[in-house]
């Protein structure tokens, strides 16, 4: 059987297990959902009344034979009701992960488009000025927090230039694509600073170990001129390490991004998430967690099958 | 300028200061179209350096030419002085003109691209070809060093290639662009000797075919022997001599060269093996193996079931008395390693018996020398508790004895005194092992398993060590397994032999015997392949058979070969 085929039966396996530990984990924190939902007018509420909410939602059995009845209605594709949104979870999340996947792939590709060609010009220059300066970059672009470069892009761009509009309700991608990307950019930039910081540091020195080995010598030998040496020898070696750190940051984007949604107004699905734990807000926790988990292994997946197209010793069938 | 090449006066530094740091001092030579110049010399020698500084890849290793000249004869007739070449002619000069080979074959190709692709970008670059066409000249470059199946090999990557296969596709890169001069850097130091004779009998025969200039850079004096036309030896970034062959080979002048001459284990048929043997009355046997069979389980499949196993070493059986040497040779994947480390229990054997004569003192009769003394030696630990590491493993104390000791075996290896609180960083290569040999030591074992323990260093360092282990081995009655794939060390240091062929010895016996009688059809294919000054004029064949395949089907067992007796205490197996 093939390596992907496999790997996809290890996931209901993992499914499992971060369902056990959510569902666990979010019923561990004090507080219940009735009274998170209702605020201070919980309190108006009568015995009977709470009580007939809670047999509603479910929450009056034990856990066990709660999670049986939210897995066994999981394996039918349903995520169950939200008691913060009084909505399908499943509607919920399809609402707003456009949105988080939107925001990953524009700062994968400002990471990459940036990041990679940067870090290969700093290691064909090593210790020359230009290196220099674009390693100084990178370690401020990794050091300094989001926010703070959140919050410098929105002053210089839109109150200082009066370009960009900053905020206002959230166009979709469906409905204006350049609107939608003038909302998008800055945040896209902000998550992307940091991510291209960490691509710099990485290509560059993933490279500056390829350039030393002995078949970029050979390579150069063949009288190939620097860019083929460099393009076509010495980068496929050297993104390894780079789709590593890509996939791991891509997959910590899907599951949103709390603090540039929130600078930004984003309805993205870490806001959501964040909201569902303070509300206590059972299902859509359980739900939203299962549903990042599930990303974060294709992600991983296609990670791994990336390690395979680009160096052929990764055989995974011999493994 | 008559000739290809000449090179006066050539300097070459490294760093940011290179004229501090030179490691070059005034190179001359000339080289002639068909003419084949071997630069000798050891690590540190320049040799290397001087070669790279001809197609100035030494550029790239940091390198800089701080004065000379390179005078080089392209094909179009110009004559251009390479030392002050730019990069963009370079390019021009590199693959075209003057093609490289270099040591490692293993990293010396791209592990993410097919060899075809390797070859082929060279024809496309120097020729101009279409990718079809290139496609058709890569092929027709394997067929030309003996690649069988070519058209298919072109799709493989190069770890599935053997080494020796390797060698051969870079060979076949290196004479894509049609070049008019050759480096070979230690073209064969990394691959087994019947390998190394298939790589020499391919470059002789470029030799004889075409007028190819070739520069073939060397540690070992013997291996050009064969073809060579003047010999040029470097120490310390020097020429120290330099002439035709047979005038540097018979009347050396220089006392360096006659030092490397008489440092390297020339191979002599078995005429130059010891005459000490410790057989005879009253030897006490110090390590006896009976049919030891290793083998490591294949698994394939979803549920990893167990399909196959690989035949690592089958049915092995030898004797080793106190006082004697067994030298294990055989090639690569011959199983003589793990032999070796059967035998220290880092393997778990099939099958077999493995005793030794005694226990030792600390109940560890065995101990073991590795190939390479800079990976064996951790960095951050002093040399005091290097040496105090056997101790603390079987639960000794490090006390004043232990200390005594140490700097006992320190001063019997030749070590400098006060080497206790240095670093093995501060070290020579030769001093390392040294270094080595005395942990070994440390617990007075009766056997030492030494796994190709002097193949990583230099001619006269290995001649050094060899004579160390010879007085320890009678001082102390040292029994040794000496593994090694070098046929004339193990002239020189084995009492007796054994020949490992795919996991099974087909021969065993004294050494002066088997060498000079060999009975075996594998130990004679040894025998011929192994290069020596005496065999200068003789021609290497190019062999292409593949060995035979270890992986077997479970419970599948070799049908028993009989030994056939060729003398007292010389055994072969009898082939069909």
């Amino acid at each position: 059987m093939s390596y992907p085929l496999r790997r996809l039966l290890v996931f209901p396996l993992v499914m499992l297990g971060v369902s056990v530990f959510v569902f666990i984990a979010i019923r561990l924190v004090p507080g219940d959902a009735i009274t998170a939902m209702l605020g201070t007018e919980s309190g108006l509420l009568t015995p009977a009344q709470r009580e007939a909410l809670t047999a509603y939602f479910g929450l009056d059995q034990n856990w066990f034979v709660q999670f049986w009845r939210w897995l066994s209605r999981v394996l039918q594709g349903d995520l169950g009701i939200s008691t913060t949104y009084g909505k399908p979870v499943m509607t919920i999340i399809l609402e707003h992960f456009p949105l988080t996947l939107e925001l990953a792939v524009l700062s994968m590709l400002i990471a990459i488009g940036i990041g990679l060609p940067a870090g290969i010009f700093a290691a064909t220059r090593k210790d020359k000025p230009s290196d220099m300066a674009v390693r100084v970059i990178a370690m401020v672009g990794q050091s300094t927090p989001g926010f703070v470069v959140g919050l410098l892009l929105i002053f210089v761009l839109s109150v200082g230039f009066g370009v960009l509009p900053q905020m206002g309700t959230f166009v979709p991608l469906t409905e204006g694509i350049s609107r939608n990307l003038a909302q998008m950019i800055l945040p896209a930039l902000t998550l992307g600073t940091a991510f291209a910081a960490a691509v710099i540091r990485i290509s560059r020195s993933a490279m500056l170990d390829i350039l030393r080995e002995d078949f970029v010598r050979t390579a150069r030998s063949k009288g190939l001129s620097r860019r083929r040496v460099i393009w076509r020898h010495a980068l496929p070696n050297a993104l390894i390490p780079v789709v590593t750190l890509s996939g791991v940051e891509f997959g910590y984007l899907l599951g949103g991004a709390v603090l540039v949604e929130q600078i930004f107004a984003l309805p993205g699905l870490g806001r959501v998430v964040l909201d569902a734990i303070q509300q206590r807000d059972y299902a859509l926790v359980q739900g939203s967690v299962l549903f990042i988990a599930f990303n974060f292994m294709v992600v991983n997946l296609l990670v791994d099958l990336a390690y395979a197209a680009l160096d052929p010793r990764i055989r995974f069938e011999t493994k | 300028m008559t000739g290809l090449l000449s090179v006066r006066d050539l300097r070459v530094g490294f760093g940011a200061h290179p004229e501090d740091n030179e490691v070059v001092h005034g190179v001359s030579f000339d080289l002639g179209p068909g003419e084949t110049l071997a630069i000798v010399g050891e690590s540190g020698s320049g040799k290397s350096v001087t070669a790279m500084a001809i197609n100035r890849l030494v550029d790239f290793g940091g390198g800089r030419i701080t004065g000379g000249q390179i005078e080089f004869a392209a094909g179009d007739g110009s004559v251009s002085d390479l030392a002050r070449a730019e990069e963009n002619m370079l390019e021009t000069i590199r693959g075209r003109e003057i093609g490289m080979i270099f040591q490692e074959p293993m990293t010396s190709l791209n592990p993410v691209l097919t060899v075809g692709t390797q070859i082929e970008e060279v024809f496309r670059l120097q020729h101009g070809m279409t990718r079809a066409d290139a496609r058709i000249a890569a092929r027709e470059a394997l067929e030309r060093v003996r690649i069988p199946d070519a058209a298919r090999r072109l799709t493989y990557a190069p770890h599935q290639l053997s080494g020796g296969m390797l060698q051969r596709v870079m060979i076949a890169i290196a004479l894509a662009g049609n070049p008019r001069l050759l480096i070979a850097d230690e073209p064969t130091t990394a691959l087994d000797v019947t390998i190394q004779a298939q790589i020499l009998g391919l470059l002789a025969e470029l030799k004889r075919d075409t007028d190819t200039g070739m520069i073939f850079i060397t540690h070992d004096i013997g291996l050009v022997a064969g073809f060579a036309d003047r010999v040029m030896v470097m120490q310390e970034g020097r020429v120290v001599e330099q002439g035709p062959l047979d005038r540097v080979l018979d009347a050396p002048e220089h006392p360096y060269t006659r030092h490397l001459l008489e440092a390297v284990p020339h191979f002599s048929d078995g005429k130059s093996a010891r005459r000490d043997g410790a057989r005879g009355g009253g030897a006490r046997t110090a390590l006896d193996v009976e049919g030891l069979s290793v083998r490591f389980p294949v698994r394939s499949g979803l549920l990893k079931r167990h399909s196959g196993n690989v035949h690592a070493v089958e049915g092995v059986s030898f004797d080793l008395m106190r006082g004697e040497t067994l030298g294990i040779v055989g090639e690569s994947g011959s199983g003589k390693s793990t032999t070796a480390r059967a035998i220290l229990g880092l393997e778990t054997p099939a099958r077999g018996r493995i005793e030794t004569g005694d226990a030792g003192e600390a109940g560890r009769p065995v101990q073991m020398v590795f190939q390479n003394p800079n990976a064996s030696l951790n960095p951050r630990l002093t040399v005091e508790q290097i040496l105090a590491e056997p101790y603390i493993a079987v639960g000794r104390r490090i006390d004043a004895d232990a200390r005594a000791r140490m700097a006992g075996l320190l001063e019997r290896v030749e070590l400098p005194q006060g080497s206790l609180a240095r670093y093995p960083h501060e070290f020579s290569g030769g001093q390392r092992q040294r270094l080595c040999i005395a942990r070994a030591l440390m617990l007075n074992p009766s056997v030492l398993v030494l796994d190709e323990a002097v193949s990583a260093l230099d001619v006269s360092v290995q001649a050094r060590v060899l004579d160390l282990l010879v007085d320890l081995q009678k001082e102390f009655h040292l029994a040794y397994l000496f593994v090694t794939h070098d046929m004339a060390v193990v002239e020189r240091i084995a009492h007796r032999i054994a020949v490992v062929f795919a996991g099974q010895i087909v021969e065993i016996g004294p050494t002066a015997e088997v060498l000079a009688n060999p009975r075996h059809s594998y130990t004679r294919q040894l025998i011929a392949a192994v290069p020596s000054l005496e065999r200068r004029h003789s021609a290497f064949s190019v062999d292409t058979s593949a060995i035979p395949s270890l992986v077997r089907p479970v419970g599948w067992e070799p049908a028993p070969v009989p030994w056939a007796e060729a003398g007292a205490d010389h055994r072969f197996r009898a082939e069909g």
